[in-house]
């Protein structure tokens, strides 16, 4: 029997399906009847998906036929060289590309089987749903406390109590011990660390679904990336993580997925365009790539 | 061994071996352009000086008490610029009021929600910096014109002054209004858009804020110069004797240039020096503004 190498879609060893059940309080499997893009595995339990999906600037296409699906409560990380559209495509998963001139996205993106593109739904209700950290930590020029309660405020949910709502994601946000004294001081007086943490503590005052983390530690110290990585731990319990890094050992440290994107030269024009080469656990990805491409980057041998 | 041997620094010629041959910026060439870069700003300068120290010897002697409670008078001993103070604040309110609102809106919209590559609004971009440029008499012809089609027949009114100052400073404020929406950084509004917040949300809570001292700032200096302005209220008819107080935006009046225009277009040497003490009054005036203006752009001004 000829095997379909398109189709062939690994399937996890059972011990290793029952460790990240037990890991994750969720099923955890790949199943192997069914037929995606040749990059993908299948994810069971995915929240966003992404189909064939592509994204230009203009005339420029940035990223290119990506199937990609996230799964619920786990950690997503993208990886790869710079250029091949990981930024691009974290931006294409609450609609923050809207907000670019010339952007345009084609293909389907789905968040809870809803295509997040139709025509009826408002890109703000995304944005409530799928929150965002970005690479610079970008507090707004106001205390910590309304830092926090700007969000819950400005989509009108509907709070008891906002002092409690603020120490309730300051905390989930490992920021309450260290700012619970100066609530109504300027976020600015805050370490770069801390005001990233108070962004993600922002971001799950609106109790969002998933969170997309674009290069969250890049402008931090090393000590500071510990912490916002083992607050990822901990915030993968209530939320599902997709985040964007240009550090391998991060994605291998906190990732329980790994996608790995690349640049690719058009033979015609010369323009690069990114695409999505190798996705699976970030096991598989580090130790057993199948991809050579993939094998040459996380080995050092380019970008 | 190396003992003897010269080292590379030792071959090296000594600082100053050119001896008494000027170089750099002492060479004659640098001298002759520092001097002319001085002898430039001095002649400004001394300019300036020269005329703030002749209006304060002139208007000195007569600044008095009567000069702020006063009205005007044909006795130059009993004249006063009451008219024209209160004229002035009332003309400068309206068009605070009038234009503030309209600038910033206007630049918000250029800014924040017009499509930056449509035909129309670049064009309108355009005019926009063209009209700061236009001279101020011009406005006062368009306002007096406006007037007129309103049916107005007494163009010398607060409301009419200040839609001919509103017209002449309102591309100020809407550029200086730009400038400062546009120092707010992107990351600041894509943070409060990815919460979920509205682009009118994003505009309203965190941009405008922020931009806030900027704003403060080009409508004061915007305002110091309808403040200095005299021809285009002369060309509404401004150039009137009024001995009484404005009370309203329909109420006839006259401002400080214009009092003082027509009290140096007097023949007596004493209302000369009246004319002097108000330039005075309007000059310390002008520079408490812009103090004002430089207050608020270094205290309040965002560092990101």
């Amino acid at each position: 029997m000829i095997k379909d190498t398109d189709t062939d879609v690994p399937v996890l060893k059972p011990e290793e399906e029952a460790r990240l059940h037990e890991q994750h309080g969720v099923p955890v499997h790949v199943a192997p009847t069914q037929k995606r893009g040749k990059n993908n595995d299948r994810v069971t339990d995915a929240i966003l998906t992404c189909e064939d999906v592509n994204v230009f600037y203009g005339d420029f296409r940035a990223v290119t036929g990506v199937d990609l699906d996230f799964a619920r409560n786990q950690i997503t990380a993208l990886i790869g060289p710079s250029g091949c559209g990981k930024s691009t495509l974290i931006r294409v998963l609450n609609r923050m590309n809207d907000l670019i001139d010339g952007a345009r996205v084609e293909g389907k993106v789905t968040f809870r089987g809803v295509d997040m593109y139709a025509k009826n739904v408002d890109a703000i209700e995304v944005r409530r749903r799928i929150g965002m950290v970005f690479q610079k930590p970008n507090p707004f020029p106001k205390s910590i406390y309304d830092n926090i309660a700007y969000g819950p405020r400005v989509i009108g949910m509907k709070v008891a109590n906002m002092d409690d709502l603020v120490e309730e994601a300051l905390t989930g946000a490992a920021l309450w011990t260290e700012v619970k004294d100066k609530l109504k001081q300027s976020a600015f007086g805050l370490s770069g660390g801390q005001q990233q943490r108070l962004c993600i503590a922002r971001t799950i005052a609106v109790k969002p679904d998933v969170i997309l983390m674009d290069e969250p530690c890049s402008a931090l110290d090393p000590i500071a990336t510990t912490r916002i990585e083992d607050l990822m731990a901990e915030l993968r319990r209530n939320y599902t993580i997709v985040i964007v890094t240009h550090n391998m050992q991060q994605a291998a440290r906190v990732a329980d997925r790994t996608a790995f994107f690349t640049a690719l030269a058009d033979e015609g024009t010369g323009d690069r365009t990114g695409v999505l080469v190798e996705y699976g656990t970030t096991t598989q990805i580090f130790e057993s790539p199948r991809d050579q491409r993939t094998e040459d980057y996380i080995s050092g041998r380019f970008g | 061994m190396t003992t003897g041997q010269r080292s590379v620094l030792d071959s090296v010629k000594p600082l100053g071996y050119r001896g008494k041959k000027l170089s750099g910026e002492k060479s004659p060439a640098s001298l002759v352009f520092l001097i002319l870069i001085w002898a430039a700003l001095a002649v400004s300068f001394i300019f300036l000086l020269v005329l703030i120290i002749t209006t304060f010897v002139e208007g000195f002697a007569v600044m008095r008490p009567g000069l702020f409670t006063n009205y005007p008078s044909s006795s130059p001993r009993d004249a006063g610029a009451r008219p024209a103070i209160l004229g002035s604040v009332w003309v400068v309110a309206v068009t605070a009021l009038l234009t503030i609102p309209l600038g910033v809106a206007a630049a918000i919209h250029l800014e924040e929600f017009a499509d930056k590559h449509n035909k129309f609004n670049r064009m309108v971009e355009l005019n926009v910096q063209n009209l700061a440029a236009v001279p101020s008499i011009i406005y006062g012809l368009l306002a007096l014109a406006f007037l007129s089609m309103l049916g107005f027949q007494n163009k010398n009114v607060v409301i009419g002054g200040a839609m001919a100052l509103g017209l002449l400073i309102m591309p100020v404020i809407i550029i200086a209004t730009r400038e400062a929406i546009r120092s707010v950084p992107q990351e600041i509004r894509e943070g409060s858009m990815a919460l979920g917040a509205t682009k009118w949300q994003t505009v309203w809570r965190q941009v405008l804020p922020s931009a806030v001292p900027g704003i403060a700032t080009g409508s004061i200096l915007a305002l110091s110069r309808a403040l200095g302005e005299a021809a285009p209220l002369l060309v509404l008819g401004g150039l009137v004797f009024v001995s009484f107080d404005p009370d309203g935006i329909m109420s006839q009046f006259t401002t400080m240039p214009i009092q003082i225009f027509n009290w140096s277009s007097r023949p007596q040497a004493q209302f000369h020096e009246l004319a002097a003490a108000a330039s005075i009054v309007l000059l310390v005036l002008l520079v408490l503004m812009n103090a004002l203006a430089i207050y608020i752009r270094n205290h309040y001004q965002k560092r990101w």
